[in-house]
């Protein structure tokens, strides 16, 4: 193999998937932007609340556990960002909206699981790092859960809360 | 069985409670999907291989504890928690602990 051709795949490779990365990178997170926010619009009536006991006032009929979860990764190009980033340290800003999509992913997914429910109480968010073997250990792969208690609430009686 | 991860269960009082139950599952990724994700690493998001791997991983932990809280006479787990911890290069094992509580009409 001649030198050129070997300069041409060790540097041509790293770079060709950074491009990659850069372009279906960037198409995949602007779909997935406009999808969470299409359902975040659907479930706008039906909050999830990080208190346990979030003001309700209208009696519980029934209660259970809802769970949501999204396992992410982020592109080559924004790894490749980060680790100059590295050099000088402070905020890894393209990390940013991968972690967030991925919380509101899981969130969504979260009341996905339990659609009847009226409103979500004491969620909890969970990050957790998956290692990966082909790659240095947890590169920028991330599990998100979500879990709350899905309530729904007694109907109204004539419009009005039972009992009043 | 009812799950909640709050203190009670809304609607119902609590008659006993029948101390801590868990569940839990180590599991490994296979080499077909570690395969997937790497390639799907490059363009970035979801890794749905993973995703799907835990939710079955958490789904068995959860049905261990709902178990050993059937054993104990429960009816209700609350305060149902979960946790991820890796134990080996590959591997990660899901915890799923809570209360097992007995609980009857409220009033």
């Amino acid at each position: 193999m001649s030198l050129s051709t070997e300069v041409i795949l060790s540097l041509g490779i790293p770079i060709g998937l950074i491009v990659l990365g850069r372009v279906a990178g960037k198409r995949i997170e602007r779909k997935h932007y406009e999808s969470i926010a299409e359902r975040e619009r659907a479930f706008a009536a039906k909050p999830a609340f990080s208190a346990r006991d979030a003001m309700l006032v209208r009696p519980i009929a029934d209660a259970r556990l809802a769970t949501g979860s999204v396992v992410v990764s982020v592109d080559h190009f924004k790894r490749f960002i980060a680790g100059f980033r590295m050099l000088v340290g402070g905020e890894l800003g393209s990390y940013a909206p991968l972690i967030e999509r991925a919380r509101r992913e899981a969130v969504l997914r979260m009341k996905e699981s339990e659609p009847r429910a009226d409103a979500y109480i004491n969620t909890r968010l969970e990050t957790s790092t998956i290692s990966n073997a082909s790659q240095n250990e947890g590169t920028g792969t991330i599990e998100v859960l979500a879990y709350a208690t899905a309530v729904r609430f007694e109907p109204l009686q004539n419009g009005r809360l039972p009992g009043s | 069985m009812i799950l909640t991860n709050i203190e009670t269960v809304p609607g119902k009082r609590i008659a006993r409670h029948l101390g801590l139950v868990q569940g839990s599952t180590i599991r490994a990724k296979h080499v077909g999907r570690d395969f997937a994700a790497s390639l799907k690493n490059i363009v970035g998001g979801e890794l749905k291989g993973y995703t799907e791997l835990l939710q079955e991983s958490r789904a068995e932990a959860t049905q261990r504890m709902v178990a050993q809280a059937e054993k104990l006479g429960a009816n209700a787990v609350v305060n149902v928690r979960f946790t991820t911890s890796s134990v080996a290069q590959g591997a990660s094992e899901i915890l799923a602990y809570g209360t097992a509580v007995l609980v009857v009409e409220a009033g």
